[in-house]
Parts: C-alpha cells; structure tokens; sequence
C-alpha cells in the first residue's frame, strides 16, 4: 500500500507555523512511515507530482502568487487545511487590511525611515507578483476544509489533526491544544 | 461666532425647560439654525442641561436627519427604497447630482445643497418623492428634478416654483403640501364623519374601567401589526403603580409602503386625538405624546392647531367635559429618521431624549415606560379605531372583519398597480381581492406587512390579510412582471442594515452579512452552500435578536428563499474545483497594476 | 411562605430566588450559560445575545429574563450552541481580533466563549473594518479594533466610576464607542485605576505598560474553560 501524501506551503505567513511541525520532534520519524511529503518546503519538492490527500496552508494570500499557489493545492489535493491564523483570517499581513495599498508602497519602497531608494519609484519588476487590494483568508478565494488555529498551532495540535486525519477518526482535541494564539 | 452659538443655544435649552429629557426637540432646533450639531455646539448643550457631552453625541449620531457635519442650506432626501426605484427614482437622482455637480451624500462646497438618500418617507403611492427641507415633492420627474435645481440655485429654495398642492387638507394653509391622499376606498370607519368629543362624551359616560371593558368587547387589536389586543394594554397600564401615567401615539410610521397614517393625520386628526383621550381616561394618564416621524414635518403646524382647537372647544385640558379631576393634554415629539423608533420601547427612549434603542423587557412599558411610568403605546390608526369604539360601540366594531381580526384596517397599497393609495377593508379580504380593487391581477409577488413582511406568491394569493395569516401594520407593495424579486429582497436587506440600532450582535453585524451574501448570489457568485448559509444565518438573526426588527429582518430573505427558491436556484452553482466564484484575481490585482503601471504577467493565462 | 422559585434547565430542577434572572439563577446553582456582555455588578445589558435560551420554547437572553415558577429552560441545545457560535463568530468578523500580539489573550473573555463553543474559524465572512487607536491618556488606552461593543466600560464608568467616561455613537454597524471629549481619552476624567478599564471583556480599553504579565500556559483561560468556575458550585453543592 502506497502512503498518503501531504503537501505544505507557507504563503504569506513567517514560516512560523511550519517550524511548528517541526516541532514534533522525534513524532517526525513516525509520521514520514505514515506518510510521504509531496510538494512542501520541508523536502523543497516544487511542483505536485502526485495527487495528494492533505494540503496544509500556512498564511493567507497577499499577492496573486499566492492565489496561483493556492488554486495548485485545491486542484491538487483531496482535504486542504488552514495551518494557523494567518490562513484562517490573514493574521498580521492582514493589518495592512487598513492602510490604503497605495500607502503601504510608499511606506515600504519610498517614505518609510529604513528606506535606500535613489530611484524614488515602487518596483515593478516582472518578477515580482503583484499585491492584491488587501490580504485574503484562504477561505476566501478556494474551499478550505479544516481549520487548525493558532500562531502557530502547536506541535502536538498539528500531530493529534493528522494522526486522526490518516487514521480516518474524529477529531477531539483536548481544550488545551485549541488556541488562537 | 462660538459666542453666539452659546447664545442660541441657551435660548434653544430655554425654550425646553435645560431638560434633557427634550434632547430630540434640542439637538433638532440645533440643527435647523446651525445646519449641523457641531462638537462644540454638543459640549454646550451638556453643560446647559448638565449630562455628559458624550450624552448628546450618542443622540446626534443615532438620528439619519441630525449630523455634527454642517448640512447645506437646501437638504434634498431622496427616497431610494424600491417602489420609487420602479419609478425611476435612480434617474432623478441622476439628475440631481449632475445639476448639482456633487454626488449623493456629500454636501456642495458653497454649502448650498446636500443630496442625500432616505428610506420610504411614506409617499409611496406618489413616487418617486422627495424631501426638499420639511416640504415634501411627489412624482418626481428628470424634469422636475431640473426645475427644483435651478429654483435651489437662483432662490436657495423652492417657495418660489409654487408647486400645487394635494387634495383635502393637503391644501390646507398650514400644511400645503404636493402630497395626495389617494383614499380610494373608505370603509365606515376612520373617514366617516365624525364629531369631535362625540366618542369622548360616551366615554366620561362610563367609568375608565367600563371603558376598557368597551375596547376589550370591541376586539380591538393594534394596528401596528404586532396584534396585541388593545383593550389588554390598557388594563395593563391602568392597573400597574404609578403616580403619572402616560399615553404615546406611535406615528412613527416607517415601514416601507406604509403611509396610511400620514392620511389619518392630514383628514383625521382630531379623531386620533379623540382615541388618545380616551385612552388617557381609561388609563388614568394626563400627558399624552404624539412621536410623530421627522418625514412628516410638514404636518406640524397643522396638528398644533388642531390640538389648539380641541382644547378651545374643552376637549384638552383641565376637567375635559366637565368631569372633575380628568385631565388631559397632548404634545408632540418629533422624530429625526430612524425606523426603529417605531418600536415601542425605542420609540420610548427616543422621547425621552435618549437613542433610539429598544428596552429591554422585562419591564414592559405597561408596568415602566416613558420616563418610568406605565405607559401605552398605540398606533394612529388604532386610537382612531378606540375613538370610533366609544362612538358606535363595541359590538359594532367586533362583528366587522373576520373570526381572530376583528374590525376594518387601512392598507397603503404600492407598487405596480393601476389604484395606489389607502384602503379601508375588512380583515380577512384576501389578497386577491385586494388585487382585483386596486388594478393588479397580473402581480407575481405581494408584499405584505413591509420590509419585515411576507413576500406571497401567486399560490398564496388566496389567503386572508388578518392577524392569524398575512399580518401587516398596512403595508402592500404589489410587484409586478418584470421585477426582480431578489432585488426587492436586497433593497430591505439594505434598508435593515442602515436602519438596525446596532445594540444587539445578531441584528447589528448579521443584517450587514446577510446582505453582503445575497449580493454574492445575485452577481451570479454564489454557490448552493451560500443558500444555505442565508438560511441558516437568516434563522440566528431571527431567533436571537433582540426586539422586532432583528426579528423579522431577515424575512425578506427567509421569505423569498421559502417562496422564491427557483429564483436562487437559478443563479447559484456548484463550484466543481473547489475555487470560490467570489473571488477574481484580476479585480484584486487590479488596484496595484494601476498603481504599479503595469499588467499582471498571469492575465492571459 | 416560600421566596423559592423552582424551574428547570435542560431538565435539571433549578430552584432560585425572587428576583433572580435565569443567568444568576443558574450561576448560583452551577449552571453556565455563555456569556459576553453580562459582568456581576452591572446592570444586565442583553446586547450581545450570546446568553440566549429557551424559556418556554421562545427565545430569551438569559441576563435579563427573570425566572418564574415552572418555566422550562433549555441552555445547552444543538440549536442554541449553533446560534451561539454564530453569533461569536460574528464578533469576530466584525472587528480586527488579532489574537497573536493581543495582550488580552489568554484572559479574553471572547477567546474563551469561543474555545467553550468549539470554533476553529468564523464561518462568516471577515469585514476588515477601519477602526481607530486612542493611546492619548497617559495610563490606559483605546483599541477599538478589538471592541465588541458589549458596553461594559459604559455601564462600569456610570455605575462603579460614578462617572461618564463611555457612550455609543452611531447605529447599526457603523456604532462605536466615543468617550466623554471631542475625541481623545485623555481629555476625560478617565483614571487608571477606573473600574471601566478592568470590566472590558477583551482587548478594547487596557491599562499601559502591565501586558503579558501572565506566562503563557498560566492565564486565566489557558488550562480550563471559561464557566469552569460556576460549573464548581455544582461539584461542590453535590
């Protein structure tokens, strides 16, 4: 019997949430026998090459590579989870949810203290994928099937979701192990 | 200049006794010499009246008509719910805003003129319609809109475009108004003849308690729409503690297609007065309040002066008809735009001075109402009803109307229709019936009881109009083919947004979601979840809400989705790859390619 | 002669006092019902709908209701707790709840009522509103990003304060709450040690420079869920 497969990715996240799957210490030798990564910056595989039971998203879409990455992992995979708040809800990214996206170039690429811009103009190199008008929950923009809170989740959430994921249980997590910070 | 603020604002305070409780009548008269309620105009109507400048803010904020914005000198509301939008309301506004070269909700920089929209200002039956200061402009055309524009500009003001006056009291000197009454048919009820203190004679006749065992007989219920049986209230009220008691008359009248009060109070006046009198010596009560709607400014004077003549001819006042210790006078208590206020614990607050916000209950107002006393608050039409009770008699009344709805009601009939206008029928007239009166048997949807009614569809059109069926406080929009039905659903959805108080979570934040979803759907973005989404967010709102308009603001809504659901099936569908319809790149990258300067590399994808 | 009420909730025989309403009739007898407006000492508000039940089969907000004899309560009911998690989670939406940085969290009553009530994520949709910071007065500041406008800091300020610190302005979605100025707390007689600061259930009004006091893992809610405390009454009456 071939292993599930699972693919991750952080999108506009701090790869936070990822470090916390890390975080599952020696569990990792554990979970590759359960399963294989597929697409995800833990194996640094770039592109899907098999179809995939779970996709775990860290971050919320800010720019339209995001979005790209985003739709990959809904065409991709058979269960997509939001790894944390930023996926959830946008998280800190979100905050410039407020700020007029003309504002937030000028702050980041001409005005603000720490800015060396001889040039006085916002980059707009092809290279760059393009912000869009505000930061998105993954929600927002495909179907995502579970959510998993936190900044980040903790180790032993993120173990106990897959765990009962792969084995096909219900989910009960203890209170403690559900928390939005 | 801040001088003379403080000046005109003690003279103001004055005029109200510096009592906080008139902090409507205040922050209104404010306004209308300052043309906004500025900070420093609310931190002196504080110290005057000695509340909290934090108080007054809490007021002028609540009230669509009230702003700490300095207004133009010309003010134009124009109605925007859907009946005057099937008349071409939108056009209208169209050419205001290019007369005026500012758009809707800003105000020009001369200060001349605000544009602004207003929910029904209960013409509905006449639209689409404006008002332009308190004055009231009906049937408005481009034309007409051009008109009153340059009559603003030249004038600032449109005395000088002498726009014709209505029928009846329309005419009338002190109210001169371009409305029209359109009484297409009258019952023998409210517009029959009447002689004023012939109701009020029978009554003194009797003891209070007799009199409330009269309007209990009479099956009396509240023509409002909630029902509660008139003769109760009063009982309730009578028999609670309290030194003062009091009797409000909710003319507060906003339901969108409602406007059979505003008929009452143009032809009737004096015979709500009656029922407020008796109701005053029933209960006990010796103030009674008219909360009178701020749309219907122009009617003051008018009212005023027939309260005047009432109490000239010893109908108010001390020892009305000669009964020793009956006491009674009437005032009125304008409003300043807010729906709500036509529930009866906010319609409350708001004379008292307060925000709009509904009570919470328990206390009823029957035990501790307006300024913490028993109180009834009943409907225009229904103290004109009491009066008519006391004249004719209880057993006249309870044999008209059907088995639970006794006696006759007004409707406002609206709508694609050839007959709009105010009806007096028997309850239990079926919907067909109806239609048939007013020229609409081609309708593919009724609307019955308002924004937070029914829509009924041709299969229902059979039932009856009546307390134990179709309720509605009077409101009757008839659409016609062609219409849109989920775009009358979203018009309500927008007026319950604008107009919820905002005190309570499932109604302040529920409406504002319910509203943006049923836009997704009808943008052809939705999917068959967002249906059950609505429905199911629809029920939260319905169920948890805290007083009536939470209640029942998601009917539109529920009620299409009951009635209609073709409609939606039609326009949602499945999302086979799982991406949301909601969301398109190319509009959310949109803002930055303009920034930017260039096009996403991905468009052609 | 009894001043004794007896009623039921979900079945379990409640017996309360004359006056009580159902929230303190059930707190008293170890019964929790979420909450977010309410707060011992102040006058029950019934804005925030959270405490929702059935009395009699008809929806009521358990802060206000008084108890009657007889009456039937329901409170812990599929239907309930799905309007319940509805309406928290539209709180969520609302406002700009960054749980993350927030130096509430962990002893938010918010957070807490929605770990209670088993959210992962609002099923609604998040509005992004622009909301403003006061950070003027010297002790305490404003975030109104975090506000759920539960009027907490309004009724504290009257009634524990004896002041007006507090009002709302506005309607519908657009109300907030103002403070006694023309815009800045510190214009206020607002002191630091103002019951209206410590009565705000979340993140809304904090005193200054005492953040994350609390290590994570030893915060109010971190171990046990909120109403933990008055589910204790009925271990210990039993």
């Amino acid at each position: 019997m071939t292993k599930p497969k699972i693919a991750t990715t952080s999108l506009a996240g701090c790869f936070g949430c990822h470090m916390s799957i890390l975080d599952i210490d020696d569990r990792i030798l554990k979970l590759v026998e359960l399963i294989e990564f597929n697409k995800s910056p833990v194996n640094d595989i770039k592109k899907f090459t098999e179809r995939c039971l779970v996709g775990l998203i860290e971050g919320g879409c800010c720019n339209e590579e995001n979005v790209h990455v985003l739709q990959d992992f809904r065409k991709n995979c058979d269960v997509l989870i939001s790894l944390g708040d930023c996926a959830i809800m946008g998280g800190i990214p979100a905050m410039r949810n407020s700020v007029p996206l003309k504002e937030c170039f000028e702050e980041a690429y001409l005005n603000g203290v720490t800015v060396f811009n001889p040039a006085g103009k916002i980059p707009s190199d092809k290279e760059l994928p393009l912000l869009l008008d505000r930061v998105y929950p993954c929600s927002e923009i495909v179907k995502m099937d579970y959510h998993m809170p936190g900044c980040p989740p903790s180790a032993d959430t993120i173990w106990e979701t897959l765990v009962a994921l792969l084995n096909n249980k219900p989910l009960d997590l203890p209170y403690e192990l559900v928390k939005y910070d | 200049m801040n001088e003379n603020l403080e000046a005109v604002i003690k003279e103001i305070c004055q005029k109200y006794a510096n009592d906080s409780a008139r902090m409507m009548d205040i922050v209104r008269d404010v306004q209308s010499v300052s043309g906004g309620v500025s900070k420093d105009a609310m931190r002196m109507i504080a110290a005057v009246v000695g509340v909290a400048q934090v108080e007054v803010e809490s007021v002028v904020t609540f009230y669509a008509h009230l702003s700490e914005q300095k207004k133009g000198k010309v003010v134009i509301r124009l109605c925007n719910d859907f009946i005057d939008r099937m008349f071409g309301a939108d056009r209208v506004a169209e050419t205001f805003e290019k007369e005026f070269g500012i758009q809707f909700g800003e105000t020009s920089a001369d200060g001349l003129v605000t544009l602004e929209y207003t929910p029904c200002i209960g013409m509905c039956d006449q639209p689409p319609a404006a008002l332009i200061n308190d004055k009231v402009v009906t049937w408005l055309s481009t034309d007409m809109a051009s008109r009153i524009a340059k009559a603003v500009k030249e004038d600032g003001g449109i005395d000088k475009l002498n726009l014709p006056n209505g029928d009846g009291n329309n005419a009338h000197p002190l109210v001169n108004a371009m409305v029209h009454n359109n009484l297409r048919e009258k019952g023998n009820l409210i517009f029959e003849e009447f002689v004023s203190g012939s109701a009020l004679k029978n009554a003194v006749a009797e003891t209070p308690v007799e009199v409330i065992k009269n309007i209990k007989a009479s099956r009396l219920r509240g023509r409002g729409g909630a029902g509660f049986p008139t003769g109760m209230k009063w009982e309730f009220t009578r028999g609670a503690d309290g030194d003062e008691k009091y009797v409000l008359c909710n003319a507060d009248e906003g339901e969108p297609g409602t406007f059979k009060d505003r008929v009452i109070l143009t032809e009737a006046p004096d015979l709500m007065f009656e029922g407020m009198t008796v109701a005053g010596y029933a209960i006990g009560a010796k103030t009674g309040v008219v909360y009178l709607r701020g749309e219907y400014q122009y009617l003051t004077a008018f009212l005023e002066d027939a309260l005047q003549k009432r109490r000239d001819a010893g109908l108010l006042g001390k020892n009305i008809l000669g009964k020793d210790g009956f006491d009674f006078d009437i005032r009125i208590q304008m409003g300043a735009g807010a729906y709500i206020c036509g529930e009866e614990t906010a319609l409350i607050s708001s004379c008292e001075g307060l925000r709009g916000d509904p009570k919470n209950r328990p206390p009823f107002p029957a035990q501790k109402g307006y300024l913490g006393k028993p109180t009834s608050v009943n409907n225009v039409e229904t103290f004109c009803a009491a009066a008519k009770i006391m004249e004719k008699g209880a057993p006249w009344f309870a044999q008209k109307g059907s088995q639970g709805s006794a006696g006759l009601k007004l409707f406002s009939v609206s709508g694609d229709c050839k007959k709009p206008g105010v009806y007096e029928l028997p309850f239990g007239t079926t919907v067909k019936e109806l239609l048939a009166k007013v020229g609409a048997e081609d309708a593919i949807a009724v609307q019955v009881g308002g924004a937070c009614g029914v829509t009924v569809p041709p299969s229902d059109f059979e039932k009856e109009i009546c307390y134990d069926h179709l309720a509605t406080g009077g409101s009757v929009i008839v659409i016609g083919p062609g219409r849109n039905l989920l775009e009358l659903a979203h018009s309500f959805m927008e007026f319950f947004e604008e107009e919820s108080c905002g005190y309570c979570t499932p109604c302040r934040v529920g409406n504002t979601l319910l509203k943006r979803r049923l836009e997704r759907v009808i943008d052809g973005k939705g999917m068959p979840e967002d249906l059950e989404y609505m429905e199911q967010l629809g029920n939260t709102i319905k169920s948890t809400s805290r007083c009536g308009l939470g209640q029942t603001s998601a009917n539109p809504v529920l009620t299409t989705l009951a009635n209609f659901r073709s409609l939606y099936d039609g326009l949602v569908k499945k999302s086979e790859d799982g991406l949301q319809p909601s969301f398109s790149l190319e509009k959310a990258v949109g803002l930055s390619e303009s920034i930017i300067g260039r096009k996403s590399i991905h468009h052609h994808e | 002669m009894s001043d004794k009420i007896k009623f039921s909730i979900d079945d379990v025989e409640i017996e309360g006092e004359v006056g009580q309403t159902i929230m303190e009739a059930a707190d008293a007898a170890g019964v929790y019902i979420p909450r977010l407006c309410a707060s011992k000492n102040l006058t029950p508000h019934g804005s925030c709908r959270v405490c929702t039940v059935k009395v009699n089969g008809r929806s009521q907000a358990a802060c206000t209701q008084p108890i009657a004899p007889g009456i039937i309560v329901e409170n812990d009911t599929d239907e309930l707790k799905g309007h319940r998690r509805s309406i928290v989670e539209m709180l969520f939406v609302e406002g700009n709840h960054y749980c993350m940085f927030c130096e509430k969290s962990g002893n938010c009553e918010l957070q807490a009522v929605a770990y209670r009530l088993g959210i992962a994520a609002p099923a609604h949709e998040y509005l992004f509103p622009n909301r403003d910071v006061d950070a003027t007065h010297p002790e305490i500041f404003i975030d109104r990003n975090r506000c759920i406008l539960c009027g907490r800091c309004v009724r504290a300020s009257k009634e524990l304060d004896n002041k007006n610190v507090f009002q709302f302005v506005g309607r519908g979605i657009e109300k907030k709450v103002a403070v006694n100025a023309d815009a800045n707390l510190s214009d206020t007689d607002m002191a630091g040690v103002d019951m209206a600061a410590s009565s705000c259930p979340v993140g809304a009004i904090l005193r200054k420079r005492v953040g994350f006091a609390i290590p994570v893992g030893e915060r109010l809610y971190d171990a046990k869920p909120i109403g933990s405390e008055i589910e204790s009454n009925r271990a210990e009456n039993k």
